[in-house]
């Protein structure tokens, strides 16, 4: 059962600042709810007061200009997904949307709020961390930016302060001949990730040499994270399918599973072995053709 | 302490005072006293208390009731127009989309709400339309060939 608690319904974020302020660690933020819920009805987390931000329209947008897109807090996962600027621009993140959760899960929850229930099999933040985006949190004191492979600290634990509130999303412009894909394995379409990538190429011109690479690993650590090693097994050479194998191999020793209902700690090193080869070849493919 | 929850349910405004816990499909049930809107898993994995949210559907029993302040809800009870069902519940009904019955009204709202987005899926887009409904039945194909029939025209709307 949900504990009572008092609820705050701020119209500004000015507001929504200083309620959480004022209430500290005794407060939670909701939005959608999508995750949050769940979790209280577990009796997981039962927060004397919640300051809901769901009605925030301040922080609900998606604006393309010269130095990237910026997504509010707010936006919620239906909006990405029917984007026309993002379903041409980074088509990978309206892609990852369509398989996160239900149709009514996506239009009530948002992007700001799954990135900040910090579960690392979110669909958002693998993508998000291939993307390079960088986080956007305000305080009463003032505003700090986070690159997203950082904002994960631990299970369902973000960066996040006492008092502080995610507001805004940034991806920096696709560099040009880039490709960024995702998937996700698991059984059931609509579930979370039994492991999850993502993994961006982006090619020297003309030279089909890899310029550079992102490779973000979901479900397959206590956080999303970054397979490092492995992007540094493909960085600055020509792609080859032994080195896409070996990719996968070291990417397998950056990641530290879990064994659960969904899957041993042994099959998820085997998926990131299968499936990182799989995505990085096909990011290349669509690095080719970007 | 209770709070003021105003809104409109199939067109009809109610104005009440909640504990800010409840949740959307509490009050829909048990104080709106609709009880078209199923409970099933409660957390957000079955669909059956799907409703429709300003135009959007959403699962109920995973939506603070406070969040629906000032908005038009529509449940499955608001999809017939007097004794006239609505299309897709005479399709429901002459497909036998329906076993056990519990999941009818989220299934009902979701291909609804899809018809209303896309009034011409793909028979790969209806079954997208209601991968959030669960039918422990295992009644899909009748729902499909349900939703498919007023797709091509079969069901008129009621004038």
């Amino acid at each position: 059962m949900i504990k009572d608690f008092e609820h705050f319904a701020p119209k500004t974020l000015k507001e929504a600042l200083a309620l959480l302020d004022k209430y500290g660690d005794d407060c939670k933020v909701i939005c959608g709810g999508q995750s949050l819920l769940i979790l209280m009805r577990q009796g997981l987390v039962s927060p004397k007061y919640m300051v809901d931000i769901k009605g925030l329209s301040e922080l609900s947008y998606i604006k393309d200009g010269k130095d990237g897109l910026k997504i509010g807090a707010t936006t919620t996962h239906r909006t990405i997904e029917k984007s026309a600027v993002i379903k041409k621009k980074y088509p990978v993140l309206a892609e990852m949307e369509t398989r996160l959760a239900s149709i009514q899960t996506r239009n009530w929850g948002t992007i700001g709020g799954n990135v900040c229930h910090g579960d690392p099999a979110g669909d958002p933040a693998p993508v998000l961390i291939a993307l390079n985006a960088t986080l956007t949190v305000a305080g009463t004191r003032g505003t700090r930016s986070i690159p997203v492979e950082k904002f994960s600290l631990d299970y369902f634990e973000v960066d996040l302060k006492d008092g502080e509130l995610l507001t805004e999303i940034q991806l920096p412009a696709p560099p040009p001949h880039t490709g960024t894909v995702y998937t996700k394995f698991n059984i059931i379409e609509s579930d979370l990730a039994t492991v999850s990538v993502a993994a961006s190429v982006t090619l020297g011109s003309g030279d089909g040499v890899c310029q550079d690479v992102r490779i973000a690993l979901g479900a397959a650590a206590p956080t999303a994270i970054r397979a490092k090693k492995a992007e540094a097994v493909l960085k600055g050479k020509k792609i080859t399918e032994a080195l896409l194998k070996e990719a996968g191999e070291v990417a397998a020793t950056e990641a530290e599973p879990i064994s659960d209902i969904a899957a041993s700690e042994e099959y998820r090193l085997e998926l990131v072995k299968v499936l990182v080869p799989r995505m990085t070849r096909e990011a290349l493919a669509r690095a080719k053709k970007a | 302490m209770k709070k003021e929850l105003k809104f409109k349910v199939n067109g009809q405004p109610y104005d009440i005072f909640v504990k800010p816990k409840t949740l959307l499909v509490e009050v829909l049930r048990d104080l709106v006293g609709l009880t078209g809107t199923k409970r099933g898993c409660n957390s957000s994995s079955c669909g059956a208390c799907t409703v429709m949210l300003n135009g959007m559907s959403v699962k109920s029993c995973s939506v603070l009731a406070l969040q629906a302040n000032g908005a038009e809800v529509v449940t499955v009870e608001g999809l017939a127009k007097g004794n006239q069902l609505s299309p897709l519940q005479k399709a429901f009904l002459d497909h036998g989309a329906y076993q056990c019955g519990f999941c009818t009204p989220g299934m009902l709202m979701s291909s609804t709400a899809l018809l209303t987005e896309n009034p011409k899926p793909t028979k790969l887009q209806i079954k997208e339309g209601i991968d959030g409904n669960i039918c422990r039945c295992t009644g899909y194909n009748s729902i499909i060939r349900a939703v498919t029939a007023v797709v091509k025209g079969e069901y008129k709307e009621a004038k």
